[in-house]
């Protein structure tokens, strides 16, 4: 079953397409390229969600200022990126910068609160919204734009036909390299996250912590470091997404709701607490987004919002969830 | 406990004696988009009433005009949220906004429940607001979407020779408008614009990429009607995705509030024509004292007004004109108020407006280009200027609505 879609995909991604395929459901250009948008877009979906999943599964606090960290690390990788005219150096600050907000926050916030789940979600709205306002008022209404290294700047011809010219020329699909490279860094750090979890010492502890904070802590374990650790990676995650995601598209207010929204939905369609979850989620999204603003972009909205209800009514703790 | 409360009345009740002091100050209600996609043009909005402030150094009449603001998202219930808080808890009698097209019909719906307070739109530009369904203390001074498209569906048929074009807009009553405004003449000359080339995508989208995989290849020009923060992520990834039709912008799309966005600058979109209420190097005196007045009032502001500063200050300076010329009386509801500023006529930077029976202004639209400034930014050039264009484009009232109202498929345009 899962062979026959995949060779079904892979027919539509690499054969040129017959007349009677363009006729049903358009050129093979659009399919191809809204492919790879959702794709790419599902990578960026990821880098924000990871994070939120991995402090929810932690410490079952649904962080809901993970968003203000998101366009906070835009922000910051844009003044340090413009200033020292350094794509990269403002990624790798992004990161550093939000990985210590974030422990910082977990040490002087959130460990006041421990297990008061809906103080904690009441504290996390209020600082989204002061930070939202702060945020305003440090950088304006207007929408930024990063200019990406030029490496990464252009579009590039991938190695699949859009269509064969009567000539016998065949017109290859050109793709934006950058969302390559966005798709490459999340499959990177789905990577890095994986082997952190699942072959590290660290990993083991995060995810006994997961199924047992208690036992953790009897073991002699010192599961406040880990929480900090957890929540530093979180936000870091966060804040590089913030870069990342804000060349591709742009940082401008408003965006922190956006990616919040985003990164909740995909949680919940993947599972609370689970990495693979957030994968599968936001690959699904992702593609649900795209698909649905190129072939029907009044209602493509709607698509996102169904998955989720189908979900919620087939399978409540979400795909991977436990 | 105790205590406290003590010092909370106390404190009170000192705010209260305090503005005893300033019985002379009138409550005006500005409302504008501080937040979400849009955020940059409300903020550009504000500047615009600021403006019209000094000129009358704060005080109309004697009395100290209070500005009170309330932020909104660009959604019609959050406006009428807002201006219900300025019109029911802090008792404003004149309101000035929204910035948006749907959020000008809801607040104008909101008006008809508030017959005492007078509304003055702010940039909101959507056809129906003063068209149909009108409200008697809604004032429109600032032109709206479809006037802004004055010129533009003639100048690209017959001096770039477009015959057929695709739609990128944004999902709400204004870019219908401006589609409408645009499309009308265009194809009423002989242009098409097939419906499955025109793609209207939720307010606040910001990947374009598949809408942009999606465009036709057989069409001569895309014609952009998109605002703020979506226009400069389309623009972008149009860019990025190696695009390389001719576009035509919508007013708001070809305005400082995007062109004079921060990051990279779009250089490929020098020559784009495009039309609205303003045009940034027009050399008449008026509208360069008005640049070089917002120029240095607001520094950090854009290189050049946005037309969202435009129309806040155009309404915001009939206001407080109508409310000198009654002594800055509204105890009978404010009546005579809209008696006056219905008849009222006055200079702005861009030219003599006044209002039509409807309460919608008539006034010039600019056809313009974009080119590069002189300090590397972008700006618009004039081309020309349609003088005094109404609502109803020239035609009589009953004739003008059997066009329908604006909507994703008017004109049909096949």
């Amino acid at each position: 079953m899962a062979l026959v879609a995949a060779a079904i995909l892979l027919w539509l991604v690499f054969a040129v397409w017959p007349d009677w395929l363009i006729d049903a459901i358009g050129r093979k250009k659009t399919f191809v390229t809204t492919l790879f948008n959702g794709l790419t877009l599902a990578g960026l979906y990821f880098l924000v969600a990871s994070g939120f999943t991995l402090i929810f599964g932690l410490m079952r606090n649904v962080n809901l200022a993970h968003g203000s960290l998101y366009l906070l690390g835009g922000y910051i990788g844009y003044e340090v990126s413009t200033r020292s005219g350094s794509w990269i150096l403002g990624v790798v600050v992004a990161f550093v910068a939000l990985a210590v907000i974030g422990a910082v926050l977990q040490v002087v916030v959130f460990r006041r609160m421990q297990g008061d789940d809906l103080r904690q979600t009441l504290v996390t709205i209020g600082i989204s919204i002061i930070a939202a306002d702060l945020m305003l008022a440090a950088w304006g209404g207007t929408t930024y734009q990063f200019t990406p290294p030029d490496a990464l700047f252009g579009a590039v011809e991938l190695p699949i036909i859009s269509v064969v010219k009567a000539s016998g020329a065949m017109v290859m699909i050109k793709y934006p390299f950058y969302r390559l490279f966005v798709l490459g860094i999340a499959i990177v750090v789905g990577v890095g996250l994986w082997i952190l979890l699942n072959r590290t010492r660290i990993g083991m502890m995060i995810r006994a912590g997961v199924d047992d904070r208690e036992m953790l802590a009897a073991t002699g374990v010192n599961v406040d470091l880990v929480f900090v650790l957890v929540f530093a990676i979180g936000a870091g995650l966060a804040g590089l997404a913030g870069v990342i995601g804000g060349t591709a598209l742009s940082i401008a207010p408003g965006e922190d709701v956006r990616y919040l929204l985003a990164s909740l939905v995909v949680v919940i369609v993947g599972g609370m607490g689970s990495i693979s979850g957030a994968a599968i989620g936001a690959l699904l999204i992702g593609l649900a987004e795209q698909f649905g603003l190129a072939y029907f972009p009044t209602y493509g909205v709607v698509l996102t919002f169904l998955i989720m209800i189908v979900v919620l009514a087939v399978r409540p703790q979400g795909i991977m969830g436990k | 406990m105790k205590y406290s409360n003590l010092l909370m009345g106390a404190s009170l009740a000192a705010l209260m004696s305090a503005s005893g002091v300033y019985a002379e100050s009138l409550k005006v209600g500005a409302v504008a988009t501080l937040e979400g996609a849009f955020a940059a043009l409300g903020e550009d909005g504000l500047r615009g009433i600021q403006l019209a402030l000094n000129e009358f150094d704060g005080e109309v009449a004697g009395y100290t005009i209070e500005l009170i603001s309330g932020s909104t998202d660009a959604s019609p219930d959050s406006a009428v949220r807002a201006v219900r808080k300025l019109v029911e808890q802090d008792g404003a009698q004149i309101v000035i906004g929204p910035l948006s097209g749907s959020e000008g019909i809801a607040i104008r719906d909101y008006s008809k429940t508030q017959p005492e307070v007078t509304f003055l739109n702010g940039a909101s530009a959507a056809q129906d607001t003063t068209l149909r369904e009108t409200s008697d203390n809604f004032f429109r001074f600032s032109t709206e979407g479809a006037q802004w498209m004055a010129g533009l569906g003639e100048y690209v048929y017959t001096e770039k020779g477009y015959r057929t074009v695709a739609v990128v807009a944004e999902d709400y009553s204004f870019p219908y408008t401006q589609v409408f405004g645009f499309l009308e003449p265009f194809c009423r000359m002989g242009g098409t614009s097939p419906q499955d080339a025109r793609f209207y995508v939720p307010l606040g989208n910001k990947d374009y990429s598949s809408v942009i995989a999606a465009l036709p290849d057989e069409v001569d020009a895309i014609y952009v009607a998109l605002g703020g923060a979506d226009a400069v992520n389309f623009l972008s990834q149009y860019e990025q995705s190696g695009g390389d039709l001719p576009l035509i912008g919508g007013s708001i799309t070809m305005d400082q509030s995007v062109l004079g966005s921060k990051g990279s600058q779009r250089d490929y979109i020098i020559g784009t024509p495009a039309a609205g209420p303003i045009s940034d190097t027009w050399d008449d005196p008026r509208w360069q004292a008005f640049v070089t007045d917002y120029q240095e009032t607001f520094p950090d502001g854009f290189p050049s007004p946005s037309l969202f500063a435009h129309g806040y200050y155009i309404n915001a300076k009939a206001a407080f004109l109508a409310l000198e010329e009654v002594s800055g009386d509204l105890s009978d509801g404010g009546a005579a108020y809209r008696e006056v500023l219905a008849k009222l006529s006055f200079e702005t930077p861009t030219g003599m407006v006044h209002l039509d029976e409807r309460h919608q202004a008539v006034g010039d639209i600019f056809l313009t280009e974009v080119v590069e400034g002189p300090n590397g930014g972008l700006l618009n050039k004039t081309i020309s200027v349609t003088p005094q264009v109404t609502q109803t484009l020239g035609l009589g009232y009953e004739e003008f609505l059997a066009y329908g109202p604006v909507s994703r498929e008017n004109p049909v345009c096949e």
